[in-house]
């Protein structure tokens, strides 16, 4: 039962990953993309919790915190370039 | 107990799956940025809740903690930085919408709030 | 499960590469460049090897995407100065 609900989280993780590629790709405007760029980074963050997890492995998160802030970095670039240049 | 941890693992889950939805539903870059960043932070701190309570102690709970702070302390900050750098760069707001304040402030102080 | 979340992130993979070939603007296909090293990350701490999905995720995704964009911002500024 409880393996079953971590099947069906990875299953709607994976949906909400399909979604944003749907924005991803539609977006008018390249503001539009990076915030699916944004979303993306923090489900895969969850994903990665997940992972680790049924993995039972602890070295996984580490992969999860250098996420965290390379999306950060990422986004902070996107924006200043889109701003006034880099 | 496991089954309760796993509940809440799922709930995040489910909010993670609302954002990613508002994101493909939503009129405008300002409201996609709200469903897109607000929801799924909801959704990562709940997720990674159950899942560092589901296996408590022996240093998972401490990465979980510091991955919960990492994504609080970034995740609005980065989704202010898209919405300023999107309205100064000139994208319209969608006609839904009534009032534009960061607008009326910078012609009040004549391009000032920079 | 592994398996199943492999090939799922492998579609988005695929489909992001084709939208980064097929795209005009130079911006969004640097975005799109970016996912497809974000989710190749996931798929090696899948197949167990967390140290080169740490590797990916901080050369592929962060100092990748700011060098392009270093890169164009220098284009632009120098067209900008021709005219």
């Amino acid at each position: 039962m409880v393996s079953l609900i971590y099947q069906i989280s990875a299953g709607l993780i994976i949906l909400s990953l399909l979604l944003t590629l749907f924005r991803l790709f539609k977006g008018p405007t390249v503001a539009d993309r990076i915030v699916a760029l944004d979303a993306m980074t923090i489900i895969s963050i969850s994903l990665i919790v997940l992972i680790a997890h049924i993995a039972q492995r602890i070295i996984y998160l580490d992969v999860a915190i250098v996420y965290g802030l390379v999306s950060f970095i990422g986004v902070v670039a996107f924006a200043r370039y889109l701003e006034r240049g880099l | 107990m496991e089954m309760i941890f796993a509940l809440i693992t799922l709930i995040g889950a489910l909010f993670l799956f609302l954002g990613a939805l508002g994101l493909v539903r939503m009129p405008d870059v300002y409201n996609r940025m709200q469903a897109g960043t607000k929801a799924t932070t909801l959704g990562t701190i709940l997720f990674s809740l159950g899942i560092g309570l589901a296996n408590f102690g022996s240093g998972w709970c401490g990465k979980i903690v510091i991955i919960i702070l990492f994504v609080i302390a970034t995740n609005p900050v980065s989704s202010n930085v898209i919405a300023r750098a999107a309205h100064f760069s000139g994208i319209k707001l969608a006609k839904l919408s009534l009032k534009d304040e960061l607008k009326e402030d910078d012609e009040k102080t004549e391009g000032g709030t920079l | 499960m592994n398996s199943l979340i492999i090939i799922g992130l492998g579609v988005i993979m695929i489909a992001a590469a084709i939208f980064t070939i097929y795209q005009k603007s130079i911006v969004s296909a640097i975005i799109s460049a970016g996912v497809i090293s974000l989710l190749a990350s996931v798929i090696y701490l899948i197949l167990g090897s967390p140290d080169v999905a740490m590797t990916e995720a901080s050369i592929g995704s962060a100092l990748t995407t700011v060098v392009f964009l270093y890169a164009l911002n220098r284009m632009r500024k120098e067209k900008k100065d021709d005219k």
